[in-house]
């Protein structure tokens, strides 16, 4: 029995909706068939915590007198793209700030960067601007310093080109040194295994194949709203597939975007990568519809049916060799061991499965509250060929 | 004067499994009690201990441990987390020595033992939100 999104979005208002979170679907299906659990559930709410580099926000100033034409400029002395008109700017988050002795000292402590910025934007607290421009005619200021606030700003927004990625690898480290990666603290000779994804609860491995998830879906966005833009950079659908569509090596990704008032310093979290650099965790729940039985059973996905690689820092994925060490599943990854070559190595997370379910938990609580509900794709995200087919891994 | 300290000692890798500890009663008459023991992710020996001796011995003993390459840290400073600020990740999991830090696999949050810290600090820089806090 097919539903459509007008028809959810009526008992969303009524307060009717039956809405469940992507751990809770897997038991439903158990328990009750996908038929039924497809009849009853309207929709899945999923989630997904974790440093994101490819994140940042555009914020418009506003003119200070006389007006100026930045063409450098600082935020607690983090500098940011000023590119573009007069008083826009995009702070990124993995932007370092100008004083920060990097990798100088290694391993660098990439204490206070962009993501770190944001945080406090959110959080908040005034941030100091500095900035400076050649002058022109219509625009004569040629400095600018002050104290900036969300509040004091025009317009912020979350602007994440490369968000929720579909799947990741599980980094390992084959040599005999410490390395200081995005992926963590790798110790020497298989010390130990770091992943980063929610698994069943991560919002593209739910929607394996696009087929709601689209240009426009309205979504838990830092704490507060946003939307997906479209696809994200970096988006590989082409990638070889379990039975149920999930990809078996890194794909997808979204596009995100999202007015910055209203998130909060809990669900854009500046981190610090050690030896490595500063980025953004950020918090993203995305609801599912429940239209057929189809989404559903994509939705009803486990840790156990979802496969990443392992792939090696110390020479694979630096040299860009493509070469995969093994596969492993997400059940064996937050068992907190796996067998990689005959040996017993320990797993640790950068994206936060605790975190995740708390998304996933809220997003359902603004669905059934009535206050949240289901945008009509604009247009569905490009997805090639090989996703139809049914390739097992 | 007799004097008591606690004190951390980081082994370089190829000092670990060489006795030097047991020279300090030997040729310092200095008392020791091991309050921990473990192997760093690095492959370095941490060894936590509470020692006893005359001061003069005590700081010839520290000399002679400093020359074999080993670090010695007093254990004044305590080892917090700011527990507003763990985002829960797990990123500490994997260099925790003594399993101070752990995540129960059913909530999948992770709990910090105050007890069982060695104050070895290889958590505070490889916490990303930065929870893990040193206190003097
Ligand atoms: S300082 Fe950190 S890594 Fe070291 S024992 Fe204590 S909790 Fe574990
Ligand atoms: S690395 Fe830091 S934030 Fe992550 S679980 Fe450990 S203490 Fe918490």
């Amino acid at each position: 029995m097919a539903k459509t999104i007008a028809e959810i979005n009526e008992k969303i208002k009524k307060g009717e909706a039956v809405v469940v979170t992507a751990e809770e679907i897997i038991d439903l299906v158990d328990q009750k068939g996908l038929e039924e659990a497809a009849r009853e559930v309207d929709v899945i709410t999923t989630g997904t915590f974790g440093p994101m580099c490819s994140s940042g926000a555009f914020i418009n100033l506003g003119h200070p007198q006389p007006r100026i034409k930045i063409s450098r400029a600082w935020l607690n002395d983090v500098p940011v793209f000023s590119g573009i008109a007069a008083v826009d700017i995009y702070i990124g988050a993995t932007e370092m700030a100008e004083y920060d002795p990097l990798n100088e000292v290694y391993p660098g402590g990439f204490n206070y960067g962009g993501g770190h910025v944001i945080e406090d934007l959110v959080a908040g607290k005034k941030v100091y601007l500095r900035a400076d421009s050649y002058g022109t005619d219509c625009y004569p200021g040629r400095q600018w310093e002050t104290e900036i606030s969300l509040d004091s700003v025009k317009e912020a927004w979350l602007y994440n080109p490369r968000n929720a990625y579909q799947n990741y690898n599980v980094a390992v480290n084959l040599s005999d040194r410490v390395l200081y990666t995005y992926m963590g603290v790798l110790r020497p000779q298989l010390g130990n295994a770091n992943y980063c994804s929610a698994g069943q609860l991560s919002p593209l491995f739910n929607d394996p194949l696009f087929k709601t998830i689209g240009m426009g879906t309205r979504i838990f966005l830092g704490g507060g709203i946003g939307y997906v833009v479209g696809h994200g950079t970096q988006h590989n659908t082409g990638t070889a597939r379990t039975q149920t569509g999930a990809p078996i090596r890194p794909s997808g990704t979204l596009d995100l975007s999202g007015e910055l008032r209203g998130m909060s310093p809990r669900w854009l979290t500046g981190y610090s990568m050690v030896g490595y650099g500063a980025s953004l965790a950020v918090g993203i729940g995305i609801p599912i519809p429940a239209l057929n039985e189809e989404v559903v059973k994509a939705a009803a996905v486990r840790d156990e049916d979802l496969i990443a690689p392992i792939v090696d820092y110390s020479l694979d994925y630096p040299q860009g060799t493509g070469k995969v060490l093994g596969e492993v599943d997400y059940a064996q990854l937050k068992s907190g061991r796996i067998e990689i070559d005959g040996k017993e190595v320990m797993t640790a997370a950068l994206s936060s499965y605790s975190r995740a379910r708390e998304i996933a938990g809220v997003l359902k609580d603004w669905i059934r509250s009535g206050d949240f509900t289901l945008t009509q794709p604009v247009d569905l995200l490009p997805c090639e060929a090989r996703c139809d087919s049914e390739e097992v891994s | 004067m007799m004097v008591r300290h606690k004190i951390v000692l980081h082994f370089p890798h190829e000092q670990v499994g060489k006795p030097v500890v047991s020279k300090l009663v030997r040729d310092f008459d200095i008392d020791f009690n091991i309050l921990k023991a473990s192997i760093t992710p690095r492959e370095e020996g941490i060894l936590v201990l509470e020692v006893t001796g005359e001061q003069k011995n005590y700081l010839k003993g520290l000399e002679y441990l400093e020359s074999c390459g080993i670090k010695i840290q007093p254990l004044s400073q305590d080892i917090k987390r700011d527990e507003a600020k763990c985002t829960h990740c797990g990123a500490c999991i994997a260099v925790c020595p003594t399993e101070a830090l752990t995540i129960d696999r059913a909530t999948m949050e992770v709990s910090f033992d105050d007890d069982e810290c060695a104050a070895c600090e290889l958590c505070i820089k490889v916490c990303p939100p930065r929870a893990m806090e040193v206190h003097y």
